[in-house]
C-alpha cells in the first residue's frame, strides 16, 4: 500500500479487523492530514514524496511468541541485533516489530504475575479486559491532528506495544520493544502507549534501526506516555536509521503529582530527523529529566532536543542535550521549556552543548524559554544564558537589545 | 565653556515602597571624573542602577544625556549611546562568551556584519592591557571568575565598546594593590585617548591614582548632602563620613 487515502485507511483497518473506534480515529488522521500543511519552520521536507512510501508492509507470517518460531530471515536480523541474547539476560519482556507488524512479544510469566500488561497494540485495542482503558488513553495526547506527521501516524498506525503498570508494581528489569524496518521505501508508524499507574515504576527501552537503501523510508512513530502520582518512569530510546530515513516521531507523556520520568535519547542516524519528546508536568511536584545525545554524520540533519511544560506548581525539569556534528552534517539542538502561570516555585533547567568536529559541519541551539510565572526559576545555557532579571539586564546594559 | 554629559534633577528611586533615593541633583561634565561617595547605604550603587534603569527600582525625575532626556528609553538604547556601567556584582551568564557578546554589541552598533577576526584582534589589543590574553574572553562570561577577574572583564568590556560616559560601582573591590593601580592607570589612559568621563563610586582612594577627580558628590541617606572639590574625597579618607557628617550637619545649623 502506498501514499495515503481514505480508501486505504478503511482496507488496512479491515484487514486489522480492528473496532470502529480505531478507524474512527484513522479517518480522522486521514481528514487532519489534507488539512494540515508540512512543518514550515524546520528542515527542508519536500524530498520526501509520500505518493512513494509503502505505508504499510505486510509480512507473510503470524506473530509469536517464541523465537524459534521466528522466520529465519527475520530472526537473523534480530539475532545479529542481540534482541534475543538481551532479552534472556537482561530484560523482562521484549516486543519486536519487523517493518508494520510485531512479529514476536513476550512478557516473563513472573512479571505478568505482578499483573503488568505487555500487549502488541493491536491486541490490546481489541483485549476484551483492557480495550476500555486504552481507548480511554489512545492518542489523547498526541491526537490526529496534533500536526501533520500526527496525522499520518494516525491514519496508518501499526504496530506498536501496549503497557499497563498496576498500582505499587515496581518492575525491576526493563521491558524492551524493538523497531526493525526492512522494507525498501517503507513507512513505520508503530504507536507505543505506556501507563505507569499510581505508585509503581517501569524502564522501558525502545530500539530502532534499518538498513541502507537508495529510496526514502519514513518513520512516523508515536509513543505517549501516563505517569501517575507518585510513579517512576524511565524511558530509554536508541534510534539509528539509515541515511535514506526521514524520522519524523512524536513522544509525549504526561506526569501528574510527585511522578518522576526520567528520559535518555541516542538519535543516530538518518537523513533528517525531527523529533521533541515532550513532558506535560501536570501534577505538583512533578519531574522530568531528559539527557539526549545526537549526531549528524555526513548528509545528515539531525533536528532534536526536548519540550517541557509546566503546568502545576513545584515542577521541575531539566533538559541535557548534547550533539555531535561532522562532515557536512547538521545538528539543531531544539528545547523548549514553558511554565504556565500556576506553576509557583517551578524550576527549568535547560543546558545544549555542541561540538563541530570539523569546518563544514554544523550546529544550532535554540533552547527557549516561556515563563508565564513570576514566582519560578528558569535558566537555559545557551545563547542567553540564565534568564534572570539580571543576567538580562546585564546583556542590556553592554547594548544587546 | 565646559559641557554636560549628564545631569540628574530630582531623581528619586524606590524598591517594593521603601525610598532609597529622594531627589538626587548632581552632573557630569564632559571629559571630567566625578567621584560618588556616602557610607554603606546612601544609595550611591542606586544611583547607577536608576541612571541605566535597572527594572528592580520604580525611578522618578529627570535623567539628561548629552542634553537629552534619556529616563525613558531602555538601557540597551542609552548603552548605544555610549554609557557604560559596571555593576558591583557582575553577573554570571552561562552559555555566552565574553567575546561573543561583544561582537553582538559591535554589530548592532554597526547595523550589520563584523568578523569575528577583527573582533578579537580588538579584545586581544584590549586585553593586553590588562595582562590578560583573548582566552580570557573566550570563556563563559563571568561564569566561574574570580572577583578580580569579573572586574578586568568588566574594564575589558569597557575598553572594547569604547563609551562616552563611564560609570564604576566599585570597581576596585575584589582587586589587589598592584591591579587597582594598573586599572586605574588604564582609566587614566582611556580618558586621555578618548575624552570620556567618570562617574567613580569607590571607598577605596587608591582606583583614583591616576585619575584627576574634579567633583566629589557626598549622598547620605538618598540626598546630595555636599557637593566639593578633591578636597572632600581627603577629607573623608581622613575623617571618616560619621565626622564629616555631623560637620557638615553643623555648618547647615549656623
Amino acid at each position: 500500500m502506498k501514499g495515503l487515502t481514505k480508501e486505504l485507511v478503511l482496507e488496512l483497518a479491515k484487514l486489522k479487523n480492528e473496532p470502529k473506534w480505531v478507524t474512527e480515529l484513522r479517518l480522522l488522521g486521514v481528514k487532519a492530514w489534507n488539512e494540515l500543511v508540512m512543518p514550515k519552520w524546520a528542515p527542508d521536507l519536500s524530498d520526501l514524496n509520500l505518493e512513494q512510501i509503502e505505508t504499510y508492509v505486510k509480512p507473510d507470517f503470524e506473530m509469536v511468541k517464541n523465537w524459534d518460531e521466528v522466520p529465519e530471515e527475520i530472526r537473523k536480523t534480530f539475532d545479529e541485533l542481540g534482541i534475543p541474547e538481551a532479552e534472556k539476560a537482561s530484560l523482562a519482556g521484549v516486543g519486536a516489530q519487523y517493518d508494520s507488524e510485531t512479529v514476536y512479544h513476550n512478557l516473563k510469566t513472573e512479571v505478568e504475575k505482578q499483573g503488568v500488561v505487555y500487549l502488541p497494540m493491536e491486541e490490546a485495542v481489541k483485549d476484551r479486559k483492557y480495550s476500555k482503558m486504552v481507548r480511554e488513553y489512545f492518542m489523547k495526547i498526541v491526537p490526529a491532528n496534533d500536526h501533520k506527521f500526527a496525522a499520518l501516524h494516525a491514519a496508518v498506525w501499526s504496530g506498536g506495544s501496549f503497557i499497563y503498570v498496576p498500582k505499587d508494581v515496581d518492575v525491576e528489569v526493563p521491558l524492551q520493544s524493538y523497531y526493525r524496518l526492512n522494507a525498501p521505501g517503507a513507512g513505520q508508524f508503530e504507536h507505543t502507549l505506556i501507563i505507569v499507574d499510581e505508585g509503581a515504576s517501569l524502564h522501558f527501552i525502545e530500539g530502532c534501526s534499518a538498513p541502507k537503501y537508495n529510496v526514502a523510508n519514513l518513520h512516523a512513530g508515536s509513543v505517549e506516555i501516563f505517569v501517575k502520582k507518585n510513579a517512576h518512569m524511565k524511558f530509554s530510546t536508541v534510534e539509528s536509521w539509515s541515511k535514506n530515513m526521514y524520522n519524523l516521531n512524536t513522544k509525549r507523556a504526561i506526569v501528574e503529582e510527585d511522578g518522576e520520568l526520567e528520559w535518555i535519547s541516542g538519535s543516530f542516524g538518518s537523513k533528517i530527523t525531527m523529533l521533541y519528546p515532550m513532558a506535560i508536568l501536570n501534577g505538583r511536584g512533578a519531574k522530568f529529566e531528559y539527557t539526549g545525545v545526537t549526531f549528524a554524520g555526513k548528509g545528515q540533519i539531525i533536528d532534536n532536543g526536548a519540550k517541557v511544560v509546566h503546568v502545576a506548581p513545584d515542577t521541575c525539569s531539566t533538559i541535557n542535550t548534547k550533539s555531535l556534528s561532522k562532515d557536512d552534517g547538521v545538528s539543531i539542538s531544539r528545547t523548549l521549556a514553558k511554565i504556565l502561570p500556576g506553576a509557583k516555585n517551578a524550576k527549568a533547567f535547560i543546558d545544549c552543548k555542541s561540538l563541530i568536529l570539523n569546518e563544514g559541519a554544523k550546529a544550532e541551539a535554540i533552547p527557549e524559554v516561556k515563563v508565564a510565572c513570576m514566582e519560578a526559576e528558569a535558566a537555559h545555557e545557551a545563547s542567553v544564558g540564565k534568564i534572570s532579571e539580571e543576567a538580562l539586564f546585564y546583556l542590556m546594559s553592554r547594548g544587546l537589545s | 565653556m565646559t559641557q554636560k554629559l549628564l545631569s540628574l534633577s530630582n531623581l528619586t528611586a524606590s524598591v517594593s515602597g521603601r525610598k532609597i533615593l529622594c531627589g538626587v541633583e548632581f552632573s557630569v561634565d564632559k571629559n571630567e571624573t566625578v567621584v560618588l561617595l556616602g557610607p554603606n547605604g546612601a544609595g550611591k550603587s542606586t544611583v547607577a542602577a536608576a541612571i541605566m534603569g535597572n527594572p528592580k527600582f520604580k525611578v522618578s525625575g529627570e535623567i539628561k544625556f548629552l542634553n537629552k532626556d534619556i529616563s525613558k528609553l531602555s538601557v540597551d538604547k542609552k548603552a548605544m549611546l555610549g554609557i557604560f556601567a559596571s555593576f558591583q556584582n557582575p553577573v554570571e551568564v552561562p552559555g555566552v562568551t565574553t567575546t561573543e557578546m561583544l561582537r553582538t554589541v559591535m554589530e548592532e552598533k554597526k547595523g550589520g556584519f563584523v568578523p569575528l577576526d577583527s573582533v578579537r584582534e580588538e579584545i586581544t589589543t584590549q586585553a593586553k592591557k590588562l595582562g590578560q590574553n583573548i582566552w580570557f574572553s573566550e570563556r563563559e562570561l563571568n561564569v566561574g571568575f574570580s572577583g578580580g577577574e569579573k572586574k578586568k572583564n568588566e574594564i575589558l568590556q569597557m575598553l572594547t565598546l569604547k563609551p562616552k560616559l563611564v560609570i564604576l560601582d566599585e570597581i576596585d573591590s575584589g582587586l589587589d594593590v598592584d591591579a587597582g593601580a594598573t586599572i586605574s592607570k588604564i582609566l587614566a589612559d582611556y580618558q586621555k585617548e578618548s575624552g570620556c568621563s567618570y562617574l567613580i563610586i569607590t571607598h577605596n582612594m587608591r582606583v583614583l591614582k591616576h585619575l584627576k577627580p574634579s567633583k566629589a558628590v557626598l549622598l547620605n541617606e538618598g540626598q546630595v548632602t555636599a557637593v566639593g572639590d578633591v578636597g572632600l574625597v581627603k577629607r573623608v579618607e581622613k575623617q571618616g563620613f560619621k565626622t564629616i557628617l555631623s560637620e557638615i550637619c553643623q555648618e547647615g545649623e549656623k
